[in-house]
């Protein structure tokens, strides 16, 4: 299990412990199944030569109900339960919103670059245009001047979060389809163009994370990778603090391209 | 357990011998390895030219398994395409589906495409009427054929009929300014109407091969293979239509 | 005049031999694929002779490439084309197949769709890059990355051909299983690879029959200015591109729909085989041979009903990702029953060592390594992180990639004698099948390891601002030596190959594994009279007085 990357995720507890059970249940099926097989070739060389003829057909009834019927029958008792048990983190996951009060962050996948919107002071993201799209001139995400609620809004191509507080992920992609992975917090769900899927989780461990593209997007595929930065609620606060506060200053002054 | 796939369509089709009824062959008194009392074991039944028969018709039931397969994908795709939205600006839900008045003639091919059901059939029925089969087996001239072909005609000219029908629909959507890239309801509807018009083409070429094998084909049973293949695909052809007229004009 | 006889055949072991050629080709083609695959994972500036260094765009078409030529050319075509024109006519006691022309007709079109894909590397910019499932809106517009013009279109143009090939070949067999059996070979004694090839042809059918459709949906996007899969509102390299709201989530169904049936289709036949071979090396019948049959069809049944087990986070809707998971769940139980019964069957008698069931053990052992991790990536929790990391492609190369070519390899060790008489060195063959099992294991199984550390697919490096990966570095080394012992104990299986067929080996005989089918009847039309496993028998041999323990289907149940 140490091969799992350090988990910084509420629910990546869960996950990991989940994962792990699976994983040893399987590894030793695993084992179990490979031996037999194995023992199969061992009894032939044990057994030179041995008489063809069929043998012992009589328990062949109850033989039967104990080759078969009984594994398939804990196998099938097996598959149910891995299916019960991870229905409870998937519900709480995917099925429920985010409990309590949640921030509210976008991610749009670019071919190959992330971007992370904040909606500002005013708590409502600005709207979008297609046509405006633009990220030599500081507007990648095309953000409408003539929208009010957007002149606040933070882009940043780093993932700020506070630590313990539940986020709400609003997930779009302008091109292609992209693969939202972040595995410290055991979270992976593509943009996929057209739609906004959501997503929630609260980070709880400080420390820097890796956000990587799992869907294949191009030929930059591979370098298509962000850092998440969890950080405590104070140092966040004063970090989006000097964010808005260049934006706002920046909205003031004519010159467009400030606003990373 | 005996294979029992073809024996049973034998016997149900012995109780009503006018349906698909069974080629003179096994009718035969002499010859061909054994007269009636054969007709049950296996060996006639595998070597009978109804196995001919009934290995094409499979093949054309499993072509047009794969052909529902085909339109399926097709009405799924269109009812995915309708429902499916984006949301623009300000968080207005915004549809590009524009709902398409069916051109009225539709209408009238559908009644021809009916029509033409009908037609066909009476002309596969033909070549199983069992005394004209026999008659032509024998080689005392061809009345099945005779009889078949004003029928196949028949059909193939309200099979060009429909096809013209179906170019004036398109035409009259043309002169509405709707092409098939305008928006996804008409290309939908130059899709699934073009790929349909292509299989009936395909359709009125195999009426033609079987019009020229009724005349041409010195075996009785290649004659009934080339109609009654050629009228189970039109008559899937036609029940396709009826599903995908009734989705083009009531489920905008 | 003879030439022309010999390739516009008709007849299907020709037509098998010409298959063969094929995914030969393909598979050569595809192996040399992977090794610079792998080449560039491990050492990615390193210059290749004759092509330089793979750029990370080249990588991309590599692995499309590669995926694409193995999982349709190889393990479609040798299991699902190859093995029924084969045996099939024979296996059912029958006089052919029912329609012999669409069936010559299928591989000339499966021939033309390769040579259209291997085009592919020579036309400008490239092959395409989006992998073989060419998820669009990547591979719905050329601008979207290089190969993506007109790489991707004659990428397009292969798959549409080869649906057409799968589904006019599986009518065929359809067809030819349900009306050409031959004298007594009823249903309860097809043979099992016949059942199989029965379930893989129905699937092929409906699932083809969908990608076709899909297929020429993507190119009608592409070219005639459709929005199928493509929405609104798309900024491609900065430039905004007008179109209806079409949604890439259509594609995903659809093609998963064909994706999911199509591993079945690879390896149902692989299990029919499994069944038949574990009988006759343990000389025992199949136990519950209505079971198998049940469960056969019943996997073909399920089959179509999981595709949605691929796309658990790709924007569906959450609670149809936990139904998914439970059709998932459902078509593991009677997959898990067929392995409980082989493994059963292995104690039941003394099992022969020799290179087809040592090929089947090692499909055995396959299928239940990357089986086993299915019910894992089956719960849409835990897919949530293991998606689209090595662990998926860990699982997939095991269970489809490596079970399906153990198949296939026991299958050709198997039938070689009908097609050239002679059986295949045994001694080369046991060393071919040791050195691909440790090499695969070796491969595929450290796998697991990268994709639980959060590996994803298709990276070309593991560089970039990435630290963590660094560790993988030694796995990634493993793999890519034990990937080229691999390839190269597929040398010793092609010097077999040709060589027991050239070679002054004694002739095989008429049934040299003393089976039961009636693939190996010395007879041209059998007439059967018997169940298709009759192993463990006493029975009345070829030669006066001996005693045979196995009743061939084509013996009279009281001889003499």
């Amino acid at each position: 299990m140490n091969w799992l990357p350090p988990n910084g995720a509420l629910r990546g507890v869960a996950l990991d412990h989940l994962l792990g059970w699976n994983l040893s249940i399987i590894f030793w099926l695993f084992v179990g199944a490979q031996v037999l097989l194995v023992a199969a070739l061992v009894r032939t060389w044990l057994i030179r030569s041995g008489s063809s003829a069929r043998t012992a057909p009589a328990h062949a009834g109850r033989t039967y109900f104990l080759a078969h019927v009984l594994p398939l029958l804990a196998i099938a008792a097996l598959y149910v339960w891995m299916l019960v048990s991870s229905h409870r983190l998937w519900a709480a996951r995917r099925e429920q919103p985010a409990c309590g009060p949640a921030m509210q962050v976008e991610v749009t996948g670019v071919q190959f670059q992330w971007y992370f919107r904040y909606p500002g002071r005013d708590g409502i993201f600005g709207t979008t245009k297609p046509a405006l799209v633009s990220a030599p001139t500081g507007n990648p995400l095309g953000l409408d001047p003539a929208d009010p609620h957007a002149a606040d809004d933070v882009v940043s191509s780093m993932l700020v979060l506070p630590a313990g507080q539940p986020v709400d992920i609003t997930l779009r992609s302008q091109d292609v389809i992209h693969g939202f992975f972040v595995p410290g917090m055991r979270l992976k769900q593509d943009a996929v163009p057209g739609m906004t899927s959501h997503l929630h989780f609260t980070p709880t461990v400080p420390g820097d994370y890796v956000i990587l593209c799992s869907q294949v997007c191009g030929l930059g595929h591979y370098r298509m990778q962000a850092r998440l930065r969890v950080v405590s609620p104070e140092q966040f606060d004063s970090w989006l603090n000097a964010r808005e506060n260049a934006v706002l200053s920046a909205a003031a002054a004519p010159a467009p391209g400030a606003e990373r | 357990m005996p294979a029992t796939f073809t024996r049973h369509t034998v016997e149900t089709e012995r109780k009503d011998p006018g349906f698909g009824g069974k080629p003179p062959v096994d009718r035969r008194p002499t010859g061909g390895g054994g007269g009636d009392e054969n007709w049950d074991s296996r060996h006639s039944r595998r070597h009978g030219p109804r196995e001919q028969l009934m290995r094409y018709r499979m093949a054309v039931f499993s072509i047009l398994a794969a052909d529902l397969v085909f339109f399926a994908v097709l009405v799924s795709a269109f009812f995915v395409r309708q429902s499916s939205v984006h949301i623009a600006a300000n968080d207005n839900v915004i549809s590009d589906w524009h709902p398409l008045n069916a051109p009225p003639i539709l209408w009238i091919n559908t009644a021809i495409l009916l029509l033409s059901a009908v037609t066909i059939e009476v002309a596969r029925r033909q070549l199983f009427h069992e005394i004209d089969i026999m008659e032509e087996w024998l080689g005392l001239g061809r009345p099945a054929v005779r009889r078949a072909a004003p029928w196949l005609i028949a059909t193939i000219v309200l099979g060009c009929l429909f096809l013209a029908g179906q170019w004036m629909a398109w035409q009259q959507l043309a002169q509405q300014g709707l092409f098939f890239s305008s928006n996804p309801n008409s290309y939908f509807f130059y899709l699934v109407t073009g790929t349909h018009g292509v299989h009936l083409l395909l359709g009125i070429g195999a009426l033609v091969f079987a019009l020229v094998a009724m005349f041409r084909f010195r075996r009785v049973e290649l004659r009934q293979i080339a109609v009654d293949c050629t009228a189970w695909y039109w008559h899937a052809m036609g029940l396709f239509w009826l599903f995908l007229f009734v989705l083009i004009v009531f489920f905008q | 005049m003879s030439l022309r006889r010999h390739i516009f055949t008709t007849e299907p072991k020709a037509l098998a031999r010409l298959y063969l050629y094929l995914s030969l080709l393909a598979v050569v083609t595809g192996t040399l694929l992977s090794l610079l695959i792998r080449i560039h994972r491990t050492w990615p500036t390193v210059a290749m002779p004759l092509y330089g260094v793979i750029r990370p765009e080249d990588y991309l078409a590599l692995v499309t490439m590669h995926g694409t030529l193995m999982i349709f050319f190889v393990l479609t075509v040798v299991p699902q084309s190859a093995f029924p024109n084969l045996v099939l006519p024979a296996q059912i006691g029958g006089r052919g197949m029912a329609l012999p022309r669409l069936n010559a007709a299928a591989f000339w079109i499966t021939l033309a769709s390769l040579l259209v894909l291997l085009g592919a590397f020579f036309v400008p910019e490239g092959a395409p890059i989006s992998g073989w499932t060419s998820y669009p809106p990547l591979s719905a517009l050329a601008s979207a990355g290089p190969g993506q013009a007109t790489g991707m279109d004659l990428w397009l143009a292969s798959i549409t051909l080869f649906c057409l090939a799968a589904v006019l070949s599986s009518v065929n067999f359809l067809v030819t299983i349900l009306a050409r059996r031959g004298e007594g070979m009823t249903f309860g004694r097809l043979p099992l690879t016949v059942w199989s090839w029965l379930a893989s042809s129905g699937l092929t059918v409906i699932a083809f029959t969908a990608l076709f459709v899909a297929a020429a949906m993507l190119f009608s996007d592409r070219h005639l200015g459709t929005s199928f899969f493509l929405p609104a509102g798309l900024v491609v390299n900065g430039i905004p591109r007008a179109g209806g709201s079409g949604s890439p989530m259509l594609w995903l169904h659809l093609f998963w729909f064909f994706g999911h049936p199509e591993v079945y289709i690879t390896i149902l036949p692989g299990m029919g085989l499994a069944s038949s071979l574990l009988a006759n090396f343990t000389r025992r019948p199949v136990p519950a041979y209505r079971f198998m049959v049940a469960a056969t069809l019943l996997i073909g049944v399920l089959g179509l009903g999981v595709w949605g087990h691929h796309i658990f986070v790709t924007g569906m809707n959450p609670y149809a990702g936990t139904a998914f998971g439970l059709t998932t769940m459902a078509i593991a139980i009677p997959s898990s029953a067929e392995v409980l019964t082989w493994l059963a069957m292995l104690f039941r008698g003394r099992l022969r060592i020799n290179t087809p069931s040592l090929f089947i053990l090692g499909f055995l052992s396959f299928f239940i390594a990357g089986g086993l991790t299915g019910p894992i990536l089956a719960q849409p929790a835990l897919d949530a992180y293991l998606h689209n990391t090595f662990f998926v492609v860990a699982h997939f190369h095991l269970v489809m990639a490596m079970a399906g070519v153990f198949s296939i390899f026991a299958g050709i060790y198997y039938w070689y004698p009908l097609l050239t008489g002679r059986r295949m060195n045994e001694a080369l063959g046991q060393i071919h099948f040791w050195i691909s099992l440790i090499a695969a294991y070796g491969t595929f199984f450290p796998m697991h390891l990268a994709g639980l550390a959060g590996e994803p697919r298709h990276y070309a490096q593991l560089a970039g601002p990435v630290e963590s990966f660094a560790r993988l570095l030694p796995v990634e080394r493993g793999i890519t030596w034990s990937a080229f012992l691999l390839a190269a104990a597929q040398l010793v299986f092609l010097f077999n190959v040709f060589w027991s067929a050239r070679a002054r080996v004694a002739p095989a005989g008429a049934n040299p594994w003393r089976a039961t089918t009636p693939e190996w009847s010395p007879a041209e039309h059998p007439i059967i009279s018997g169940g298709p496993y009759d192993y463990g028998t006493d029975y009345p041999g070829t030669s006066s007085g001996s005693r045979e323990d196995f009743r061939p289907q084509w013996k009279p149940e009281k001889p003499f």
